[in-house]
């Protein structure tokens, strides 16, 4: 299967001398910035002096910038800040625990399929592979319109979907470390496989994990929005950028900001994942870096 | 340095720039080919043999610097345009690489990487660039050569695969052929072979040969000229019968010595040279050699030697402690 | 190579028997029982149960899976309640305009994605590499329904030129049908280049780095032919694979695509049936989806036989 050769393919791809990474750079710290601000407000939500979210104002629909909305209002009058802020926890509140499901399972799954290999492997990798022949968002869909729109559902089924590239993702790093000479050499001094597993190669599969988790922020974060734009995601009236930028989607013409305000947002919250987790995937695996 | 040299490469240094450090690995390297010569370079690995032919045919890596003139008939090869340099390659200057598993395109045919050439350079049609291509591939030793025209690189054998190499770099006739190691990876029977065939179509087509090697057996008998390279220096150069009867450089006799031969006694102890060669990113103050030297004296650790021809014209050694025995391949 | 080809095939029975059970589960398993939404209003406890045993839906689960499973070996997917199409009538009205949109779409990412890869890797490291390189990267963290609405707001907002929405068969009037579909695919293509770009550029710069194309250039060849026939052709394994795997995700996967955009293809046909519980056509189309991408996949592997000549003849 196509997919299974991608995983261990190992490309060595030798960076010509001005590529290589000059530690972090200064776009990985404003990467680092804005997700420590978008987590603070997130977090203080509700002790900051913002009107609320949900406080709908038939008068002042569409309201350009003012003293009383910063950023204005929305197409039902609601202040446009706040359902911002807002909007950024339940984002990051669906974007944080859906991959902690996907690290975790597909992280022991990946690590017990590489190390053990054999029959356990195949019938894991194989059932990937049936999982992943389906389209993600259907499947999403399909899910939350059976089982209700709520945030739980929504975190339980991103999380699902995300098994399968995190076990990708330790299983690759496992196979390029069970073939090293510690792991041999402590199977050669009878170390039991617990043990081998816990203390030899999950510190190690660690770093490329926690990497991809980033990553895996990023892609949740969209999946989320894409879910919640087509109204199938966070409920209403819990705002989120998504549904955020499908309600704007009805005021391009008079008022684009509606759309592009929550756009921003969201794209520099899911660029500034995507930095540092590919910053730190450098770090770790200098082969796969490609910044 | 002849005024007939088809080749002069003068004072030549390479650097490479390196996490670790600026790295020399061609330092101040003279040399000289006349038509229809071969000169032998030989050293270890890591002496800068490699670097120095890559840097003769321009093909160093892009973060490299070269330093020095390279003259290819009056032509200083550095200051030519990309242009008149690639006008220039094939039909003056070829190669063959070490490894023909890994200098031959794995994804495209025999008669694709025979026939490319000469019709770039040549500007032969396909037919007639194909009729070439076939008998060069006989001229080589080929056997059925038709067919080797959409046969693979990698279904062709070691020896075989070189021979294509060769005929790829002969197609154009050149006028100087530089042989890289172009039997190392080979096994030990088919080398000679390899060898011989080189050896016969230099003399054919009146080619020049710089045959890089480092096994000072291989240039014994089948070089005019002899040059021994040791950390990115020309240390001892000679004419072929001259180095091997009355070699002056300690490294020389100890590249000699480290050759197995077959008339010693059974589980006779190699004399391998201890020690390893400098980090060529920490040159060191006097003579490269001198912590691995036998017979060092402390103006070698203190002072470079320069390459000097001391006693004939055409014998230049860069030594303080030069050996005084004649010494052949029988000591 | 024929041994190749016979592992990969066998290997689909397996995946395609697992795909139909997960999609047969999905179906079934999910709550709402189905004689009640078809009834609607008419639904009282007798009618219930007796179309409940006409639908066989009281079989117990894996008898209804075998009976299903035999059905659609025979080439019968079943028929909607709710419109009376067959599953394959409906799958086939709709699949011409995925397949127009994932083809436009993939050649889109192929036409930007593939000359930007190549000029990058000649000079790797250079401004222009960077500059490319850094774009692609941001583009990647652009949805695609950001970019669709970004694209609407440009073309069909602010500039007039494009339709918003909506769509024309091909064989009715081919230009108004590239009108239409000129938004949604500039929105999935501008989401495959970035991937494309790197795979290729990154697998280029490893190439140019081996030994056989320094022997090509120390022949004299020009830099062209040094590009595009010495160097691309060893590069693009990876960029088939994920060109192939990026097909056939196409095919199901537009879903927001063609939701923006009222694009009546396959992705918005599942939704649909999703919502109105269309559990006959749900099952159908998505177990055609699911197992076309398994063949997709299947076809990739085999199309590295005729790019890598090496593992035609098993020595890779």
């Amino acid at each position: 299967m196509a997919t299974l050769e991608l995983g261990i393919r190992d490309k060595v791809v030798v960076a010509p001398a001005r590529e290589r990474s000059r530690g972090l750079g200064l776009l990985f710290w404003a990467a680092i910035a804005w997700i420590v601000i978008i987590f603070a407000v997130a977090i203080l939500a509700d002790l900051l002096p913002l009107p609320s979210p949900t406080d709908m104002d038939m008068l002042e629909k569409r309201a350009a910038f003012s003293a009383a909305h910063w950023l204005g209002t929305d197409g039902l009058g609601r202040d446009e800040l706040a359902r911002l802020i807002f909007g950024a926890r339940s984002s990051l509140v669906v974007g944080l625990c859906a991959p902690v499901i996907g690290v975790v399972i597909g992280g022991a799954l990946g690590v017990l399929a590489g190390y053990f290999r054999g029959r356990f492997e195949t019938l894991v990798v194989g059932s990937q592979d049936v999982l992943l022949a389906f389209p993600p968002l259907i499947l999403a869909l399909a899910v939350t319109a059976y089982l209700g729109q709520s945030i739980f559902n929504l975190t339980l089924i991103l999380g699902v979907l995300g098994i399968p590239a995190f076990t990708r993702v330790a299983r690759a790093a496992t196979l390029a470390l069970s073939r090293r000479e510690f792991v041999i050499a402590a199977q050669a001094l009878g170390a039991t496989h617990a043990r081998i597993l816990l203390r030899e190669l999950l510190p190690n599969v660690l770093l490329p994990l926690t990497a991809f988790f980033l990553v895996g922020v990023a892609i949740t974060i969209v999946g989320e929005g894409a879910l919640s734009f087509l109204g199938l995601g966070v409920p209403p009236p819990e705002p989120s950028w998504g549904s955020m930028i499908g309600e704007g989607r009805e005021s391009l013409d008079i008022a684009p900001r509606l759309a592009f305000l929550p756009a921003i947002a969201m794209f520099l919250s899911v660029l500034s994942f995507n930095l540092v987790g590919d910053r730190l995937r450098a770090l770790t695996d200098p082969r796969q870096g490609t910044l | 340095m002849t005024v007939s040299a088809l080749l002069s490469v003068e004072d030549v240094a390479v650097d490479l720039p390196t996490p670790r450090g600026n790295l020399r690995a061609v330092d101040h390297v003279d040399l000289s080919v006349a038509a229809g010569q071969t000169l032998g370079i030989v050293g270890e690995s890591g002496c800068g043999k490699t670097m120095l032919s890559r840097a003769i045919l321009q093909l160093l890596p892009k973060q490299a610097r070269l330093a020095g003139r390279v003259l290819f008939d009056g032509q200083d090869l550095l200051r030519l345009s990309a242009r008149a340099l690639r006008k220039l390659r094939a039909r003056s200057l070829a190669v063959v690489f070490q490894d023909p598993m890994t200098s031959l395109n794995p994804v495209l045919t025999v008669g694709t990487q025979l026939m490319e050439t000469l019709r770039e350079h040549l500007a032969l049609d396909h037919s007639a660039a194909r009729a070439r291509s076939i008998a060069l591939l006989a001229e080589v030793g080929i056997p059925a050569p038709e067919q080797r025209l959409t046969q693979y690189p990698h279904e062709l054998s070691g020896g075989m695969r070189q021979r294509v190499a060769i005929a790829i770099a002969l197609s154009c006739e050149p006028r100087l052929l530089i042989a890289d190691e172009p039997t190392t990876a080979l096994d030990v029977t088919i080398q000679a072979q390899i060898l011989d065939l080189l050896a016969r179509e230099q003399r054919r087509r009146h080619m020049a040969m710089i045959l890089i090697t480092h096994d000072l057996g291989v240039v014994a008998g089948r070089t005019d000229e002899v040059a021994v390279m040791y950390a990115g220096r020309v240390v001892e150069r000679a004419p072929t019968p001259k180095l091997f009867k009355r070699m002056r450089m300690p490294y020389t006799q100890a590249l000699l010595a480290a050759i197995p031969r077959l008339d010693a006694p059974p589980h006779a102890p190699l004399p391998a040279i201890s020690g390893r060669p400098p980090d060529p990113t920490r040159p060191l103050e006097g003579c490269s050699f001198s912590p691995r030297c036998r017979h060092a004296g402390p103006r070698c650790h203190r002072e470079k030697p320069v390459l000097r021809d001391l006693e004939e014209a055409d014998h230049h050694y860069a030594c303080f402690n030069p050996l005084k025995i004649a010494a052949g391949l029988g000591s | 190579m024929l041994g190749f080809l016979a592992r990969r095939l066998l290997y689909l029975v397996p995946v395609l028997l697992a795909v139909s059970l997960l999609t047969f589960l999905i179906a079934s398993l999910l709550p709402g029982d189905l004689a009640y939404v078809i009834l609607g209003d008419q639904a009282t406890p007798e009618k219930v149960a007796a179309l409940r045993h006409d639908m066989g839906l009281d079989q117990p689960i894996w008898w209804r899976y075998l009976g299903w499973l035999g059905h659609v070996l025979e080439g019968d997917l079943g028929r909607s309640f709710r419109t009376g199409q067959t599953v394959l009538q409906a799958v086939s009205e709709r699949l011409p305009v995925s397949i127009e949109l994932m083809l436009l779409a993939e050649g889109i990412g192929l036409l930007v994605g593939v000359p930007l890869a190549i000029a990058c890797a000649a000079r790797a490291g250079g401004a222009f590499d960077r500059f490319v390189t850094g774009t692609a990267f941001g583009m990647l963290s652009v949805p695609t329904f950001l970019s669709a609405i970004l694209l609407i707001y440009l073309f069909a907002v602010e500039l007039h030129l494009l339709p918003a929405t909506g769509y024309v068969p091909l064989a009715e009037d081919p230009l108004a049908n590239l009108r239409f579909f000129v938004l949604p695919a500039l929105t999935l293509g501008l989401a495959e280049w970035p991937t494309i770009m790197r795979v290729l550029r990154s697998d280029m710069i490893a190439t140019l780095q081996e030994d056989y194309v320094a022997l090509a250039r120390a022949k004299g060849l020009t830099p062209w032919r040094i590009l595009f026939v010495h160097a691309l052709k060893p590069s693009s394994l990876t960029l088939v694979t994920v060109t192939g795997i990026n097909i056939g995700r196409l095919i199901g996967g537009a879903v927001i695509v063609e939701s923006i955009f009222a694009l009546p293809g396959i992705g918005r046909l599942i939704v649909g049936a999703i919502y109105t519980r269309d559990l006959v056509i749900l099952q159908g189309a998505v177990l055609l989806v699911a197992a076309g991408f398994v063949v997709v996949n299947v076809i990739v592997d085999m199309l590295y036989a005729v790019l890598d000549p090496r593992i035609r003849h098993g020595h890779a």
